[in-house]
């Protein structure tokens, strides 16, 4: 590999790459991010790769393990080229099948086509799943066509294009003007307009400074910057050597944590190989410009994914967060200024400065512009990742994109941003996603992280649960945060024991009055957004807890009974599954008998009946 | 010197100084417990919390401790919101450490009787509010680091290095010294300097005076002196008050 030493270098490597790749050639792009290894993937390719030398085609066939398409729901998931076929679920024994029907006769495997939902009409083509069609993938637009560890593959798709542009027509000045002109937030949460953070961190004194790039992502139910960091890590990496650039910084750290080993080794590999080509390093492109960029794995503490314990974990010291009223941009890591960004935020940078900043702010609301990455979970048909655009509303995003809520149930709430993040009601679905839009419902954008919820979900419960998440996850370090929690999950503990009295709200409103506004951190003035959207918009379920010592979820353990009914049959499948020998039979065509003291309200006789004969009361 | 407003009154601090010390210097009274001015502003009790209008007309609550004062800054040390957080604040330390009179009595000059909280077992944070004066000044001060934290979050707890005899602790005490929940007790007796840990017992063996007899110093201090120093060990043979009869 030949190190680039001129702009028009990088333009002749573009040109040979594009003029080798024969674009008649198939090529089975096949998932190969972390939902879909889960789901098989890796057998899926080592069988596509056997078939394929068996009968061959190693000449006519490309097999290309590719980033992640977001279907997460449907993997594994491929799509084949020229032909443009779109397979979802696919397994091993599949393979064969494939290979000789489509590579190989050219026709399609029916049965391996995703199916519409309500029409039930097989769909060909990706581009025509409902779960596609009402997202706007651009930084995603790529990532099932590319292998993530082939820098060829970026390049092949117009890859570092944007810093060839920014190294040679751009001032610093320039690039910092066309950022904040393009009105990027902040994706990792806050929401704090990009350029403007640029901007301080350049004029900020010192003569060293930082870029850092955050993949600390922690929620439960997230999964957007491992995606973008495992499918396409050097439009990350673009985005960081930009950045730099305009920030007048020669040193990078890209903070990812150790769970995420993929991502890891994907970064590790881009790096490398951005190093091996001069596009990372000393004087880059021959423009006079140094950057190196070093990874630094995390242990997994949700908190250090807080910009200041980030930084504090960078330095080798325990995680803990400071306070900001000195900002990171003037002294952060090491005490110089320090631009942290998260994976998301430095991913749109090369699409901003390729497109324009008017591209870009064309594109949301008024406040909030751009695309943003949503990881769409919880009880939802379409389980994945999508990209929309900021203000679509999050009905469209559920329901048209999501497929709504599998088993004919019913919505009930959606969070938004994270373990912090407050739950939104059904009346507010017609709610605009953006950053101001989901602050003043109570609830925030977070990192992106979309949880739902139905009828089956006890919102007092699903409360004690992120505040139990919280409570393992905090630093311990202020006062409010960590007696705070502690206070609050043993008053909900009491509330969704049917112990609660309406003095306990009162107490529970101020102490999350009181976290909001003296925490530390944000982990800490966030975390009773959970708990306060709870008691905002499901205030009757908390009544029936409180006074009438009734779950109407049926969640609750200490407020719900199992009952055996009349239509019981004595199959002896409960009396089994019973964990604690609870349940005894009585005879033949008997129902059988529940004994309550014993009873743990596990649910196993509830999961395995099969004639709903077991009734949560 | 920086121009501000506390509680009304016009008052001038230098430049770096934090909101805390300029009050402090017109004998305004803020709440705390863990800051001590010789140590590093921690932020970890969040008592110390005020309200703060920036010349930009920007409002909102900080802690004083950690909040460096700035041109045209207006501070209210007290509001009615800022006097329910401190006893909601007093109040969940008073349910962690129900019976350390020091925070009963800070609790009484806040407004609160008593806590809605149920109270914890008192043997098991033996009054420490990890307010970490004692490990900042065991690591700033002294230099030593000999204690710090161990566990995360709730869990979290004032300790020696696994809980064992800690071969960085050179006995000076400046913990004990510092702490302001009197959760570290020390006590010399029978040529062993004691102490009592929230987490664990430490003993040390004293230095006797090679002229008076008495016992001074533990051992350790002495050795952690004379390197500092750079004076030999047997200059600290005598203990302080011998020396300085020599002297006169």
């Amino acid at each position: 590999m030949k190190r680039l030493s001129s702009l028009k270098e990088l333009a002749g490597l573009r040109q040979s790459i594009a003029t080798v790749r024969d674009t008649k050639k198939q090529v089975v792009n096949i998932c190969g991010g972390t939902g879909c290894i889960a789901l098989g993937a890796n057998d899926v390719i080592k069988a596509f790769n056997e078939e394929i030398a068996a009968r061959g085609l190693q000449d006519k066939v490309d097999v290309r393990v590719s980033g992640c398409p977001g279907f997460c729901e449907r993997g594994s998931i491929l799509t084949i080229e020229p032909q443009n076929i779109f397979y979802q679920r696919v397994r091993r024994k599949d393979v064969a099948e494939l290979v000789q029907a489509t590579l190989i006769d050219g026709k399609t495997v029916e049965r391996l086509l995703y199916p519409d939902l309500t029409t039930g009409k097989k769909v060909i083509r990706e581009a025509e799943v409902p779960f596609y069609t009402k997202q706007k993938r651009v930084l995603l637009a790529h990532s099932s066509r590319i292998d993530p560890q082939s820098i060829e593959d970026y390049l092949y798709f117009g890859g570092y294009a944007a810093l060839s542009k920014a190294l040679s027509a751009m001032k610093p000045e320039h690039i910092i003007d066309e950022m904040k002109a393009s009105g990027l937030r902040g994706r990792g949460g806050g929401g704090f307009p990009t350029g403007r953070k640029w901007e301080t961190t350049r004029h900020a004194h010192g003569d060293i400074k930082y870029v850092i790039c955050n993949c600390d992502e922690g929620d439960p139910g997230a999964f957007m910057d491992r995606s973008l960091m495992e499918g396409n890590p050097h439009s990350v990496l673009e985005g960081m050597i930009i950045g730099a650039y305009a920030i007048g910084a020669h040193e990078g750290y890209i903070y990812v944590r150790n769970e995420y080993p993929l991502a890891v080794k994907n970064a590790r590999i881009a790096i490398e190989q951005a190093e091996e080509y001069g596009l990372l390093g000393d004087n880059i492109l021959g423009s006079g410009f140094n950057f190196h960029v070093k990874i630094s794995r995390g242990g997994g503490a949700f908190v250090c994914g807080e910009s200041t314990a980030l930084m504090a974990s960078l330095e080798g010291e325990v995680g803990e967060p400071r306070a900001k009223y000195v900002h990171t941009s003037e002294k952060g890591l090491w005490d110089r200024p320090s631009n942290l960004n998260n994976v998301e935020t430095w991913a749109n940078v090369p699409q901003i400065i390729n497109n324009g900043a008017k591209w870009f702010a064309g594109i949301g609301t008024a406040g909030s512009k751009g695309t943003k990455i949503f990881s769409l979970v919880g009880k939802v048909r379409n389980t994945g990742l999508v990209e929309v655009p900021m203000g679509i509303t999050l009905r469209e995003i559920i329901f048209d994109i999501g497929g709504g809520i599998p088993g004919n149930k019913k919505f009930k709430a959606v969070q938004t941003g994270g373990p912090s993040g407050g739950f939104i009601p059904e009346n507010l679905l017609d709610l605009q996603v953006d950053f101001d839009e989901l602050t003043r419902v109570g609830s925030m954008m977070g990192s992106g992280a979309m949880i739902v919820m139905d009828e089956s979900n006890c919102m007092v419960d699903m409360a004690k649960y992120f505040v139990t998440f919280l409570m393992g996850e905090l630093c311990g370090k202020c006062l409010p945060c960590r007696e705070g929690m502690k206070q609050l999950h043993y008053l909900l503990t009491r509330v969704t024991g049917g112990l609660g009295t309406i003095e306990d709200i009162a107490l529970i409103e101020s102490l999350c009055s009181t976290m909001w506004d003296t925490s530390l951190c944000g982990l800490g003035y966030s975390a009773p957004n959970p708990v306060m959207t709870s008691l905002k918009y499901f205030r009757e379920e908390w009544d029936a807890h409180i006074d009438e010592k009734r779950c109407p979820a049926k969640v609750c353990k200490p407020l719900i009974t199992y009952n055996i009914m009349a239509n019981c049959p004595n199959c002896g499948l409960c009396v089994k599954a019973c964990p604690v020998q609870a349940i005894t039979p009585r005879g033949k065509k008997e129902p059988v008998v529940l004994d309550q003291v014993k009873c743990t309200r596990c649910g196993s006789c509830f999961d395995v009946c099969r004639l709903d004969a077991v009734l949560v009361k | 010197m920086v121009k501000l407003t506390i509680d009304g009154r016009q008052t001038e601090a230098k430049e770096g100084a934090m909101v805390l010390d300029a009050a402090r210097a017109l004998n305004i009274y803020i709440p705390t417990l863990c800051a001590h001015e010789s140590v590093s502003a921690y932020g970890a009790c969040r008592l110390c919390t005020v309200d703060i209008t920036t010349r930009s007309g920007r409002n909102r609550m900080v802690t004083s401790c950690l909040y460096p004062v700035e041109e045209g800054l207006a501070v209210k040390t007290t509001t009615e919101k800022i006097a329910a957080h401190r006893r909601m604040l007093i109040q969940l330390l008073l349910a962690r450490c129900p019976e350390s009179p020091e925070l009963k009595a800070m609790a009484k000059k806040l407004g609160a009787d008593d806590t809605p909280f149920p109270k914890e077992d008192p043997a098991k944070n033996h009054n420490c509010i990890l307010c970490a004066l004692c490990t900042r000044a065991c690591d700033e001060v002294v230099g030593q680091s000999a204690i710090s934290f161990v566990n995360r979050g709730v869990a979290r707890e004032m300790a020696i290095p696994f809980y064992n005899d800690s071969d960085a602790c050179i006995a000076c005490g400046s913990c004990f010294y510092i702490c302001p929940t009197n959760a570290i007790q020390m006590t010399d007796k029978n040529g062993k300097r004691r102490f009592v840990m929230p987490h664990n017992t430490m003993e040390f063996e004293l230095a006797q005076c090679a002229q008076c007899g008495r016992y001074h110093l533990p051992k350790r201090q002495i050795a952690w002196m004379a390197k500092k120093s750079g004076q030999p060990l047997e200059f600290f043979a005598r203990c302080i008050s011998c020396r300085e009869e020599v002297r006169l």
